[in-house]
């Protein structure tokens, strides 16, 4: 239990971004309306989004250096999580446009950013899958989730500054900090920011424990079946 | 051997298979020239931001099939043998420097088969070419890494595209940029910061395959 506090802090955190970033005032704003405490959950799972895959990348470098499968298992999973934290992001992207830009899907750079980012990573998904050999498959996904990580970097950094985009801070739109992120929403953001981060670290210790386990029941069961075989061929001859 | 003498015999060894194979090569020029006519007779007439934007598309296309046989060509024996007689250094950058080469020939060939068939809408056409050049370069070396990692996985033929497009997409979109000055007239005015991005986004990918793929090499 003492280890868990944090668990604790993520429900608690969770529970006061949901309940709050619906009960907070939130400054009254024109075409934005209420869909600004869109905020407290769009933008969380970009920062969150990027955090997973950092902590992935990092758990890739660590096994490229001493080996161990634990390692692979987590950084696949971090991954996971922060491609699942991606398409949460976009779709919530997707409905706050719908209703502040008109579309779901307005050529915006950073929706494009974006969608390139998350097929880059469905794409180590596949690459990871194609190969059957556990040894091979953890050195080659852990390389590439080195390279995707600091080119998944350039794409959503450097791509839609090359052009205007409809997103506040961008072609002459202005941030959010300029006019609405006042201390009042700064008081729900930043904890959302927390604790949707500690709520992918704990489901990747979810999804990482039950790999492993699963992994070691197939050793075990492989192993047994082996001996029952070997068994059976002793009895029989 | 020395690093750069054995760069120097990996390069040579790539020429002579290229040269030995020369249907591969030949078959890479014949699908751009498809490619290009396939253009011309869907496209009733060419806007220029349309020539250059298509013109990117057909090199990014070719040089992801030029590329990806690199790697995709070694059999694992082949592999073993590298392993005893070379270091992972040396080999990325034969391998590197060898495509370049392939695609400097590819987009320069390229260019001439477009503007003969597609006509020719440049103002700045040593601009442009600088452009070429600077492109040919960013994409030998994303794919040359790219390949690497596709030709470990299985179905890699499959991999090597889902993998390269996205990746390419930044370098791709400030080559369009880039080369988009070459089409206005007036004073040329150098995006020396879009130069200098796509130059670094280059040594990124460098830095990377440098460090990774040794890791990478062998089974």
């Amino acid at each position: 239990m003492r280890k868990g506090w944090w668990k604790v802090l993520a429900i608690a955190l969770m529970l006061f971004t949901i309940i709050m970033g619906m009960m907070a005032t939130v400054p009254a704003l024109p075409i934005l309306h209420e869909t600004i405490r869109n905020l407290f959950y769009h933008v969380p799972m970009w920062f969150g989004m990027t955090l997973m895959l950092l902590l992935g990348m990092i758990f890739s470098i660590k096994f490229l250096r001493n080996g161990r499968m634990e390692d692979d298992i987590i950084a696949a999973s971090f991954t996971k999580v922060g491609l699942l934290f991606g398409c949460c992001g976009i779709s919530t992207g997707m409905i706050w446009a719908q209703s502040t830009w008109g579309v779901f899907w307005n050529n915006d750079p950073k929706e494009n950013a974006a969608a390139v980012g998350l097929l880059l990573y469905f794409a180590y998904f596949v690459l990871r899958n194609s190969m059957d050999d556990l040894d091979k498959r953890a050195r080659v996904s852990a390389v590439a989730n080195i390279i995707f990580y600091f080119t998944f970097i350039p794409i959503i950094f450097i791509v839609p500054r090359l052009t205007d985009s409809l997103h506040p801070g961008n072609g002459g739109n202005p941030g959010f900090n300029a006019y609405d992120l006042d201390s009042n929403m700064r008081k729900v953001f930043y904890p959302a920011v927390i604790g949707w981060s500690l709520l992918g670290t704990w489901i990747t210790t979810i999804i990482s424990r039950s790999e492993i386990i699963n992994r070691e029941l197939q050793f075990s069961l492989n192993n047994s079946s082996m001996n029952n075989s070997s068994k059976q061929l002793d009895s029989k001859f | 051997m020395t690093f750069s003498k054995s760069v120097w015999f990996l390069i040579k060894k790539d020429l002579l298979i290229e040269w030995r194979q020369r249907y591969a090569f030949n078959g890479i020029l014949l699908y751009l020239a498809s490619v290009v006519f396939l253009i011309y007779v869907s496209f009733m007439e060419l806007k220029p931001e349309m020539w250059l934007t298509l013109f990117w598309i057909v090199m990014l296309f070719t040089s992801v099939n030029a590329v990806a046989k690199s790697f995709l060509q070694e059999g694992r024996a082949r592999w073993l043998y590298y392993y005893s007689i070379a270091s992972p250094y040396a080999i990325i950058v034969a391998k590197m420097i060898y495509n370049l080469t392939l695609m400097l020939i590819l987009c320069l060939i390229g260019l001439i088969i477009y503007i003969v068939v597609l006509g020719n809408p440049l103002l700045h056409p040593t601009y442009f070419l600088l452009v070429v050049i600077i492109g040919s370069f960013s994409f030998s070396l994303t794919f040359t890494l790219m390949s690497a990692l596709a030709s470990k996985a299985g179905n890699s033929a499959m991999i090597m595209p889902i993998l390269s497009f996205p990746i390419v997409v930044p370098i791709l979109l400030l080559l369009v940029k880039l080369s988009r000055e070459a089409l206005y007239g007036g004073i040329l005015e150098w995006p020396v910061k879009d130069f200098a991005l796509l130059i670094s986004l280059d040594a990124v990918m460098l830095v990377l395959a440098m460090l990774l793929f040794p890791f990478l090499w062998r089974d």
